[in-house]
């Protein structure tokens, strides 16, 4: 294809559409996965896309919009995640893996019963952006903007919750309604994030450009708005590239659009770890106090002897005394008496 | 300094904890006064975290109440009033955050919602990083430093929310000893500013000379509250024997039951 045809598709009504679409998708999502890939929980997104799968049969079912009805359903499963996680029974990632093979067997067997088929759910497992009517790029628009506000609003108290649950409850934060605040705003991401990439891969823009920024930000800020920055570039980017192979071969733009994060990944990971490796090069080594050996307090001498405190101990009588710099030392008040 | 006199900051009546039906505190009274610092000490599992984090109402009561400031702990509002610093090896997450960002979120006590840093906020949160000496560390990620450093800026976090009052749960445990001389002098810095500390610790090291009142926890209930202690009265103490120290192995025939060993034998 060429340039001119290229352009003359991307200048087409619903290629304006999607791409607006993929756009606000890929600043949103980044956004709120920043704070789950905080609380390490990055296959959260995962759960609630299997789980939204249910939603989006239960639309085709009842003849409800879909996206609707995802939302809805995407939002209990992340709410009922995050009650199982907060109550202990069982551990995040079972939970996690409990509602992903929950919501996608009673997606498919839902989508059944609409007899439907899986050709209609194609459209939302994988993505379909490309087919967006201009009402849903309203809805995706303002779900993405609520998201936006929200976790750019409430960034402060978000970062303390994500980072140290207790010591944001002592300081007097409702870590749990923020807890479930980040779950509802996964949820909405998730089913914001549908129509582009597709639930089975909405995680990944929600996880990738996170890590894709954190391999150059030393901030949680920087890494946010970077991890922004690079979904923003993956979603247009790479629907920009699934139009652009059209041409040749049946492209799903969301693959395309993953496909396009990872790459950036790749491309920042080695200098990531340059940079981690410059950093560990000019940190300067630990001073070493010099040892006296003979009879010394403790003053002069650090260490406190003990298991596994490395030096070899020796059983000698009713204690232990422990080898020091070619002397034994043994623990007597305030010094080492030398044995 | 000790102050038998002093308005009481903490008040802890008949507090009792159990943890899966398992009682690990049982009945303890205690009161700390203005301007005090208190050390609490005992061996591990004598309930001394437990009974702080009683104390911040991280754990329920079973029995008994806690009143800060004067106020019943489930009414107490005025969060910014008190700090705390968590038993934690780390202050690292799963994404970087720099130390001025960690120990910014512990201005958020006296933040409003959605309203952007004040001029107030930023002097505080310099102040906390100067008190603990991480100024020059400032925009460094926080997973980069040291076990002790992490440390400093959990205590810089406490700190920027400018409390009156102090939970410390073993800010010293797995810390190098320059850190805990960093550690001990940050404390220095905000007891002679009028603060009050509550401080969990195994060992106090360095800390010692800045205790006040040292309270003992053993199996759960207070065994002692009073002045510090010096460290062989906790811990008891060996007397050198007389007479040289021989090192070679006390080799015992079949018949000889090892115990003409003289030191065995004083026992």
């Amino acid at each position: 294809m060429s340039t001119a045809d290229l352009l003359d598709l991307l200048s087409r009504d619903f290629m304006q559409r999607a791409l607006l679409a993929a756009l606000l998708t890929g600043l949103a999502a980044p956004a709120i996965g920043t704070f789950i890939v905080q609380r390490r929980l990055a296959l959260l997104g995962d759960g609630i896309g299997h789980v939204a799968v249910t939603g989006v049969a239960l639309g085709l079912l009842t003849g409800a919009s879909p996206t609707w009805t995802a939302v809805v359903v995407a939002i209990l499963g992340a709410v009922l995640i995050e009650v199982i996680r907060e109550q202990g029974h069982t551990n995040g990632d079972v939970a996690l893996a409990l509602l992903f093979y929950g919501g996608l067997a009673g997606g498919v067997l839902i989508t059944g019963l609409a007899g439907d088929g899986a050709a209609g759910l194609q459209v939302y497992l994988f993505g379909s952006v490309t087919s967006i009517s201009p009402s849903e790029v309203w809805y995706t628009a303002g779900l993405a903007l609520v998201v936006l506000t929200v976790t750019l609003g409430l960034l402060p108290q978000l970062f303390a919750v994500a980072s140290d649950p207790e010591f944001a409850r002592v300081a007097g934060l409702r870590v749990r309604a923020y807890n479930l605040l980040v779950a509802v705003l996964a949820a909405v991401s998730v089913t914001v994030a549908m129509r582009t990439v597709g639930l089975l891969l909405v995680s990944a823009l929600m996880v990738v450009p996170v890590a894709t920024s954190q391999q150059l930000a030393r901030s949680f800020r920087s890494t946010l708005l970077g991890a922004m920055v690079v979904g923003g570039v993956a979603a247009v980017g790479g629907l920009v590239v699934a139009a652009w192979l059209s041409a040749r071969a049946t492209v799903a733009p969301g693959p395309s659009i993953v496909l396009l994060a990872l790459v950036m990944f790749a491309a920042t990971w080695p200098v990531g770890v340059w940079i981690r490796r410059r950093h560990r090069l000019a940190e300067p080594f630990p001073a070493l106090g010099t040892e006296t050996p003979g009879p010394h307090e403790v003053e002069q001498h650090p260490h406190e002897h003990g298991q596994d405190c490395g030096h070899p101990a020796v059983r000698h009588g009713d204690h232990v005394d422990y080898v020091h710099d070619g002397h034994r030392h043994a623990v007597h008040g305030e010094h080492y008496d030398e044995h | 300094m000790l102050n038998p006199a002093g308005t009481p900051v903490v008040e802890a009546r008949d507090v009792t904890v159990a943890l899966g039906g398992r009682p690990v505190l049982r009945g303890n009274d205690l009161v700390v006064r203005h301007g005090e610092f208190v050390a609490l000490m005992g061996a591990n599992g004598s309930g001394k975290s437990t009974l702080v984090r009683a104390l911040t109402g991280l754990r329920p009561l079973t029995q008994g109440s806690v009143l800060l400031f004067g106020t019943p702990l489930h009414e107490f509002k005025d969060r910014h009033r008190i700090g705390f610093v968590p038993q934690r090896g780390t202050a690292a997450g799963g994404v970087p955050s720099s130390v001025r960002e960690v120990v910014a979120s512990g201005r958020l006590t006296r933040r409003r919602l959605l309203r952007p840093a004040g001029k107030a906020d930023r002097a505080a949160i310099d102040d906390a990083l100067e008190v603990v000496g991480l100024t020059d560390m400032a925009g460094d990620g926080v997973s980069t430093l040291s076990g002790g450093q992490q440390q400093r800026v959990l205590i810089a976090r406490a700190l920027a929310g400018e409390p009156e009052l102090f939970f410390l749960d073993e800010p010293t445990a797995g810390v190098d000893l320059p850190n805990q001389h960093a550690l001990a002098e940050a404390l220095r810095t905000l007891s002679g500013r009028g603060a009050t500390v509550v401080l969990v610790a195994h060992e106090l090291g360095p800390l010692e000379p800045l205790v006040d009142r040292a309270v003992v926890m053993r199996d759960g209930r207070i065994a002692y509250d009073g002045p510090p202690l010096a460290h062989e009265d906790v811990h008891g103490h060996h007397h050198p024997l007389a007479g040289p120290h021989d090192h070679v192995p006390h080799v015992g025939s079949p018949f000889d039951t090892m115990s003409l060993d003289p030191r065995e034998d004083r026992r």
